[in-house]
């Protein structure tokens, strides 16, 4: 009776791609948020080449936080909006579903703006950020903020007062990641090898995406 | 003696309390299938929380609902497939157009690919709305919203329509569209349940009214559409008039 999971999930996503593609409503407030977040650092820090190095993960993996929370608000209010959301939740399909797709959405929406920022911090910082190991712990990173980010807006979405507790929410609860991602990172730019970071950063975002699959269903229950 | 065939929903007890003041206080409620109910009451009388119960989008406080022997919210996926709802909200996305908001919930239940599109174009053709199959949900007017809404509930065909105010913002044409739905859905056997303030239209389509009243079931009468009784009478003796809030 129940539509399989696969089904489900690609439709989800492709509906939020299409809608995504029109409006360019999410994608599009994220960049130029994180385009104004990197200028507003690179003017506010003035910093000699080792400072730079040290400070241009951090201020990369800030601007991505707050440009995934303004997504993730966005991408959940238009499912509360017309009540996309109950058309779902009314649908016979598995609730872990609606989880996936949303959560897939959002990882490829804010890995666009990862995407943008880093030739740009390149150029802006004078440094080369466009090396394997940090877009492996971009995707990783961003994967990461999706998942857990999906379980906390979806659960946020309920209260009255969403979009402020959203990153109230969810700042503490990345913690672990960042604290990876920014390892991650910082190794790949002293030149030394990540690869053993970036497994533990694969490691941080499997457990996300469990707590995400486990937890969605009695998130979003009313 | 025949035996009487199970009812399709069956409400017991059942109480909904959102926060202090309980909305429904075991209210018991049975509707056999085939059945064309309106359900009748004043603003705030609980009227949406019961489709939202009926089609587990809210959780009861206590009591008991069953849908086809189905255990309610437990055992809801079992009937999710067969429930089609219009609520106040429109249920769709302003970003995609009629087609694709239909597409992408013909796929959510299932519907073959190879049907999908025929199903679409004759169910946007039945609520009026072909001309724009094309056009952004979010370009709508209020009552070309409605008919999408509508084409939505029905599209994949379900076997319980909870239709909760499905008349308003309609013009003329689209309500006497509306009727003609409800009424061919009815005589296919399948089982309605409509909220409406417009009691004269009700009289003249459903089966059986019910009124709440105070959280729970104030009236509850067959209707002889041939010789339907002046539901407007009945319904100002019943509630009174008095302001459920
Ligand atoms: N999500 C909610 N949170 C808190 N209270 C709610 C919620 N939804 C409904 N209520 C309350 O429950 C009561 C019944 O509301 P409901 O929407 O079911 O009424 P209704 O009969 O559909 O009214 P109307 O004719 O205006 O559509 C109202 O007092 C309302 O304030
Ligand atoms: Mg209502």
């Amino acid at each position: 009776m129940t539509t399989p999971l696969w089904r489900t999930v690609f439709s989800i996503i492709r509906k939020d791609l299409r809608a995504e593609l029109r409006s360019r409503e999410l994608v599009s407030t994220m960049v130029l948020f994180a385009l104004l977040s990197v200028l507003v650092f690179s003017f506010a820090l003035e910093l000699d080449r080792t400072a730079r190095q040290e400070v241009v993960n951090g201020i990369l993996w800030v601007t991505l936080v707050f440009a995934s929370i303004l997504g993730l608000n966005r991408s959940l209010a238009t499912e509360r909006e017309l009540g996309g959301m109950d058309a779902m939740m009314i649908s016979p399909i598995p609730r872990m579903a609606i989880y996936l797709g949303k959560m897939v959405g959002n990882f490829l929406f804010v890995l666009v703006v990862g995407l943008v920022l880093l030739p740009i911090m390149t150029i802006l910082y004078n440094m080369v950020l466009i090396q394997i190991p940090l877009i492996a712990t971009l995707i990783l990173g961003v994967f990461g903020l999706a998942s857990i980010g999906t379980l906390l807006a979806a659960m946020t979405a309920q209260t009255r007062s969403r979009e402020t507790l959203l990153p109230i929410a969810m700042l503490p609860v990345i913690i672990p990641l960042l604290l990876v991602v920014i390892a991650a990172a910082s190794t790949v730019l002293k030149g030394d090898d990540a690869w053993n970071w970036i497994a533990v950063l694969g490691l941080v975002d499997a457990i996300y995406a469990a707590l995400g699959l486990l937890l969605f269903e009695y998130v979003i229950e009313d | 003696m025949t035996e009487q065939p199970r009812p399709l929903i069956e409400i017991t007890d059942l109480v909904k309390q959102y926060d202090v003041l309980p909305v429904l206080r075991k209210l018991n409620l049975t509707v056999h299938r085939g059945e064309f109910v309106a359900l009748l009451g004043p603003n705030g009388s609980g009227k949406s929380t019961l489709l939202r119960l009926l089609c587990a989008l809210t959780r009861p406080t206590s009591g008991e609902i069953r849908i086809g022997g189905w255990s309610l919210p437990k055992e809801i996926n079992a009937v999710r497939a067969q429930i089609g709802l219009v609520s106040h909200k429109p249920l769709f996305y302003e970003n995609l157009t009629a087609t694709e908001n239909l597409t992408f919930f013909g796929r959510l239940y299932n519907i073959p690919a190879t049907e999908l599109p025929d199903r679409i174009r004759q169910m946007l053709d039945e609520v009026g709305l072909i001309k724009r199959a094309h056009d952004l949900a979010r370009t709508f007017s209020r009552g070309m919203q409605q008919r999408l809404s509508i084409a939505r509930a029905l599209l994949h065909q379900p076997d319980v329509l909870l239709f909760d105010e499905p008349y308003t913002g309609l013009d003329q044409l689209a309500g006497g569209i509306l009727d003609d739905l409800l009424r061919k859905a009815h005589q296919s056997g399948r089982t309605i349940i409509m909220t409406t303030h417009q009691l004269e239209r009700a009289e003249a389509l459903v089966s059986r009214a019910v009124i709440i009243k105070k959280g729970v079931i104030g009236y509850d009468e067959p209707i002889n559409p041939a010789n339907p009784p002046n539901l407007v009478k009945i319904y100002t003796e019943v509630t009174g008039m008095v302001n459920a809030l």
